[in-house]
């Protein structure tokens, strides 16, 4: 077996994908530190908030979810929150799944390493995906955003006053350089602008929360335009 | 919060739950299978639209109304930055600073 080239592939790729997984990693970190502050903050036990970054491990629908519930949202609206911003994943699944062996049940396995920055690196640019990239970019971003959780959840009071501290800027730093990203064409860029303003609008007669699920109703643009 | 502890439980894993059932349903339902354009352009063009709309509301919004924070000009110093594509740990680094120097100097 440790003989096999592609075995000798794989393991290349999957040390590649842990090495460019660094910068995301340490972000990760200190994001899931603050998620770890900000959920004790808003109420959840240290059990409660170690557990949902380790089993949802995914951070804009972390803080969606949090948002809503510290907000005083209810279950229902909290779940949804967390739902529509983890809809992306749903293309981005669509987008790898050919790319993924086996039955369905492995090929459910293997999507659920699908993160936006280790999605982004396996990407080939020829409709192909490198899965032992995106494994081994998702694994150490795993490991350091539930050790941040923990960190943040048991010894973020013995911070102080967090709100001095500027950790509410990780959060939409991160997501805007996620952002920047996606601006590929110009339909994304309407898009994002569409959806930024009416979440903006909605912000003072919408309850928590809602702003950004109604701002997902723009892309459904992608329904009319037919881009030439 | 208005949530007992029991609910937070109920949130928690139902948004687990959901997360695992969106990430497994490309792969599923879709392998070696090609989707309308029109749907793929849409499920496309949410990235960017929740992304803004998540970051304009964090950073232009505190609870029910506009507002403008410390954390506003950080992450404003570090959007210029990530645009100058400079290194994400850098530009993180600095919307922290700022921030916490704008409210160290308010």
């Amino acid at each position: 077996m440790a003989a096999d080239p592609d075995d000798e592939g794989a393991r290349a790729s999957f040390r590649r994908g842990a090495r460019l997984a660094v910068p995301f990693a340490i972000v990760g970190f200190v994001l899931s530190l603050s998620f770890g502050v900000l959920a004790r903050r808003a109420g959840l036990s240290a059990g409660q908030t170690i557990a949902a970054a380790a089993i949802m491990f995914a951070g804009s629908a972390q803080f969606a979810m949090l948002s809503v519930v510290a907000g005083g949202g209810g279950v229902a609206a909290a779940i949804s929150a967390a739902g529509l911003m983890n809809a992306r994943f749903l293309a981005m699944g669509v987008a790898i799944a050919p790319s993924l062996p086996g039955g369905p049940l492995r090929r459910a396995a293997q999507g659920q390493s699908v993160i936006d920055a280790s999605w982004a690196l396996a990407n080939r640019g020829d409709g192909t995906f490198d899965r032992w990239l995106l494994f081994g970019n998702t694994a150490p971003q795993y490991l350091t955003w539930t050790l941040g959780t923990v960190v943040g959840a048991v010894f973020g009071d013995t911070l102080g006053d967090t709100d001095r501290l500027g950790l509410d800027a990780i959060y939409p730093t991160f997501f805007l350089a996620l952002l920047l990203g996606e601006l590929r064409d110009p339909a994304s860029r309407w898009a994002a602008v569409g959806g930024g303003l009416l979440a903006l609008a909605l912000v003072p007669v919408a309850p928590p929360g809602v702003p950004i699920l109604a701002a997902s109703a723009v892309a459904l643009v992608g329904l009319v335009r037919r881009s030439a | 919060m208005t949530l007992s502890y029991a609910e937070v439980w109920l949130v928690i894993v139902g948004c687990a739950v959901l997360t695992v059932l969106i990430k497994a349903c490309g792969p599923v339902l879709l392998g070696g299978r090609t989707l309308p354009a029109t749907f793929t352009r849409v499920v496309t063009l949410m990235a960017p639209t929740l992304l803004c709309a998540l970051v304009v509301t964090s950073v232009l919004a505190e609870g029910g109304s506009w507002s403008v924070g410390a954390q506003t000009g950080g992450v404003a110093v570090a959007g210029v930055m990530l645009w100058r594509r400079l290194p994400l740990v850098l530009c993180v680094l600095v919307a922290v600073l700022v921030t916490a120097g704008i409210r160290a100097v308010a």
